[in-house]
């Protein structure tokens, strides 16, 4: 299991989806929303009061609470990278 | 008649494609026992009619929030014949893991695909028919705000033959050969055949709802759990609801590989030019600070006052007038006349002058949803209204309350967690409403003198902080526990189309309007009848022996310790039940004042500056008036709820108003 979660990304940082830690109804809303194994996630900004987080995935933007980003695991840190990705 | 649903996400244009089918044809209802709409049209087409039913938009068939149970409850339902899945082509990803939740129902399916005008203007081609070989179901490009492609997609909706997907999906990793092995091993059940995929893969999931809803035999049973020990073989570490999720977006990424060409060279959409200045770090708090300004100030301020004052007029200076003299000449006895023009156009016309405003108020509200800026305000909000237990989603309906309660109270539906939303439509009533406003003013003025102004601001102020305070409150007992979290979509900026935003506002002022015209014209004509008559039922003489001032004399000790136990004050609180300005016009009534200077004076003989300040505080937090209230009931989903927040409200207007009142009394 890797350490690295979609929370410890900067704005602009891109990761792979390894996998979820959440439970229940934040789990089911996470895979309803496309996180899932090997998607990868973008994170575009971070809220004024920074919190929550503004990422973007399969061709959307979603937001959701550092914490929530927290329970979501990304793959080893090289892929973690600055960049245009969509 | 063949009834169709039409489903998909949110911000898929669903509203906008379902009032293009249908046209005038609609009705709405309510689904039984929930209070979300329930919206039903017909579709008049070559001859052929379809009835068609909006479902509210969902992610998923899980069932997770009220609005989701619904839809899946209803497309379970036998009632249906068909569905219209509507998709978003400018999120076509996550939009078709829906679809692909759709074609395990198995029912006669057709999908219409969205936005294929923005899309094109992205460079970005979509193979309709090759998406509709790999789907199994037939596949329509439309734009429905534009118009086009409907002739089409409505040929095929008001077919009789409407096909059923012509096969399940194969997915990977053993999950699709887990999906029909499952519906194989349902094959006795009752349930409906084409749907048994569907079942199938929930019950795998221990989907809670739809193992209590299935009967199997142990037989089965035991089958349905070898095939799930089976598949966890396959995965190790992830369970089956993830092992489906993820087997259902690989399978749509190949679709979408195979079907939707995009330029070599990726450009940045609109909605990501327009966020990188609207949500920026810097920008996003002042800009909106003015947007919120600008709504405000258009509503409340002059222009909205303006257009109030005007229908007051017609309504007040006109017609109650014009009724007056038309009755008499028709030789109505004076206690009709009064009952009609005092009674009844006093309560009902004092309500309905407000139209204008929540028109304009609805206005706003519908361009900020609209427009997908609404999400970005819950974005830019949520951290602050954390800490009250509220969550970003709250701050519209509480910046609404400081207009008026009631459609603050409704525009909390646009939030979709439970908690959430009870504990805005709870904490809304703090928000002082226009309506205390004159009463403020009218008891500031006559016992502050110069500081009046910074009294009103105070009991503003004081709102707040009992929101706040509250909310702490509600957070550690009654909302405990539940985080649902704060995963919210920023959809893609869209302009609201002209059309969309006059019905809204229409439909938002047919709300209104028949409210004002069944609870509020009651409740006006049973205030005029306890005003008017004593317990004997005989007319009253002075407001004093009224039914209504009988029982004010009889709660008035109530308000003593409060430091305002004159009889007069707990009958202008009681009508302020009505509506909060009513207690200026009760309060100039029993005192027998005439024009708000004489009520002044008399006032400050009356109220010392600590039991005054009690008395404000008092209008502030206690329960709201009967429109917000039965807003609430409404929204709250029960009498229960309604009557427990306005007791609640009610028993903390008096706390705070004792405790104020013994301070103020130190000084």
């Amino acid at each position: 299991m890797s350490e690295k979660t979609l929370a410890a990304l900067r704005p602009g940082q891109s990761g792979v989806v390894a996998g979820i830690t959440a439970q229940g109804a934040v789990k089911r809303h996470f895979l309803d929303m496309g996180i899932t194994k090997g998607v990868r996630v973008t994170v575009e900004r971070i809220a004024p009061f920074g919190d929550p987080i503004a990422v973007r995935l399969r061709g959307y933007s979603l937001s959701l609470r550092r914490e929530e980003a927290a329970k979501i695991e990304l793959e080893g840190d090289h892929n973690a990278y600055a960049g245009n990705h969509r | 008649m063949r009834t169709l649903a039409i489903i998909g996400n949110p911000n898929s244009g669903k509203t906008t494609l379902f009032n293009r089918l249908t046209g005038s044809n609609q009705h709405v209802g309510n689904w039984p026992g929930v209070t979300v709409d329930r919206k039903t049209g017909t579709i008049h087409h070559k001859d052929k009619q379809v009835a068609l039913t909006d479902l509210p938009g969902i992610y998923s068939l899980s069932p997770y929030t009220q609005e989701e149970i619904i839809a899946r409850e209803y497309v379970l339902s036998d009632e249906l014949d068909g569905i219209l899945n509507i998709v978003d082509a400018s999120n076509l990803e996550r939009n078709l893991y829906l679809t692909m939740q759709l074609i395990a129902l198995g029912l006669p399916m057709i999908v219409a695909l969205n936005f294929i005008d923005d899309v094109e203007n992205l460079d970005i081609h979509i193979d309709c028919e090759k998406m509709s070989r790999r789907l199994g179901v037939p596949v329509y490009p439309i734009s429905a705000r534009r118009g086009l492609g409907m002739e089409p997609l409505l040929d095929a909706v008001v077919d009789e033959q409407m096909p059923a997907p012509a096969f399940q999906p194969a997915y990977l990793h053993g999950v699709g050969a887990a999906f029909r092995r499952g519906a194989e091993i349902l094959a006795d059940t009752d349930i409906r055949p084409c749907s048994r995929p569907f079942y199938a893969a929930k019950l795998l999931e221990d989907d809670p709802q739809i193992v209590s809803h299935v009967t199997l035999t142990p037989a089965q049973r035991t089958e349905l759990d070898a095939l799930a020990d089976a598949l966890s073989a396959h995965d190790i570490g992830h369970d089956h609801e993830m092992m489906f999720a993820d087997a259902k977006y690989d399978y749509i990424e190949t679709i979408v590989a195979d079907t939707v060409t995009r330029p070599a060279k990726p450009v940045l959409t609109t909605t990501e030019k327009i966020d990188k200045i609207v949500i920026n770090k810097w920008l996003a708090v002042p800009i909106f600070a003015a947007i919120m300004f600008l709504m405000f100030w258009s509503t409340f301020g002059p222009i909205g006052s303006a257009m109030n004052d005007a229908l007051e007029y017609l309504i007040q200076g006109v017609l109650s007038p014009a009724l007056e003299t038309a009755l008499l000449s028709a030789g109505a006895s004076a206690w009709v006349v009064g009952l009609v023009c005092d009674g009844i156009i006093g309560g009902v016309g004092g309500v309905i002058s407000f139209l204008p405003q929540i028109v304009l108020l609805f206005f706003w509200l519908s361009m900020l949803e609209d427009t997908g800026y609404l999400a970005r305000i819950a974005f830019i909000m949520d951290t602050l209204l954390r800490r009250i237990g509220l969550s970003g989603k709250s701050f519209v309906p509480m910046l609404m309350g400081f207009g008026c309660t009631t459609p603050a109270v409704m525009a909390a539906r646009t939030m979709e967690n439970e908690k959430d939303r009870r504990m805005t439509i709870m904490l809304t009533p703090f928000m002082s409403c226009g309506a205390k406003l004159p009463v403020y003013g009218l008891i500031a003025g006559a016992l502050f003198g110069a500081n009046a102004g910074f009294v009103v601001i105070s009991l503003y102020v004081f709102g707040i902080a009992m929101s706040i305070l509250v909310g702490f409150l509600f957070k550690r007992t009654v909302f405990r526990d539940v985080s649902s979290g704060f995963v919210l979509e920023l959809p893609p900026y869209r302009l609201p189309t002209f059309k969309g935003t006059v019905r809204g506002m229409w439909e938002k002022a047919k709300d209104f309007i028949t409210k004002a015209g069944t609870i509020i014209f009651l409740m006006s004509i049973v205030i005029w009848l306890l005003q008017n008559f004593t317990p004997a039922l005989a007319a009253a003489a002075t407001p004093e022996t009224s039914i209504l001032g009988v029982f004010g004399r009889f709660i008035a000790p109530v308000f003593k310790p409060l430091g305002f136990g004159e009889w007069q004050a707990a009958v202008a609180l009681l009508t302020g039940i009505v509506a909060k300005e009513a207690v200026v016009s009760t309060m100039s009534v029993l005192y027998g004042a005439a024009g708000d200077a004489a009520l002044g004076g008399i006032l400050a003989g009356v109220f010392t500056p600590a039991a005054g300040y009690a008395f404000l505080i008092f209008i502030l937090l206690y329960m709201p008036c009967t429109s917000a209230f039965a807003t609430m009931k409404r929204e709250l989903g029960g009498w229960k709820w309604a009557i427990g927040s306005a007791a609640f409200q009610t028993c903390l207007a008096w706390l705070a108003a004792f405790v104020v009142y013994h301070i103020a009394l130190l000084f």
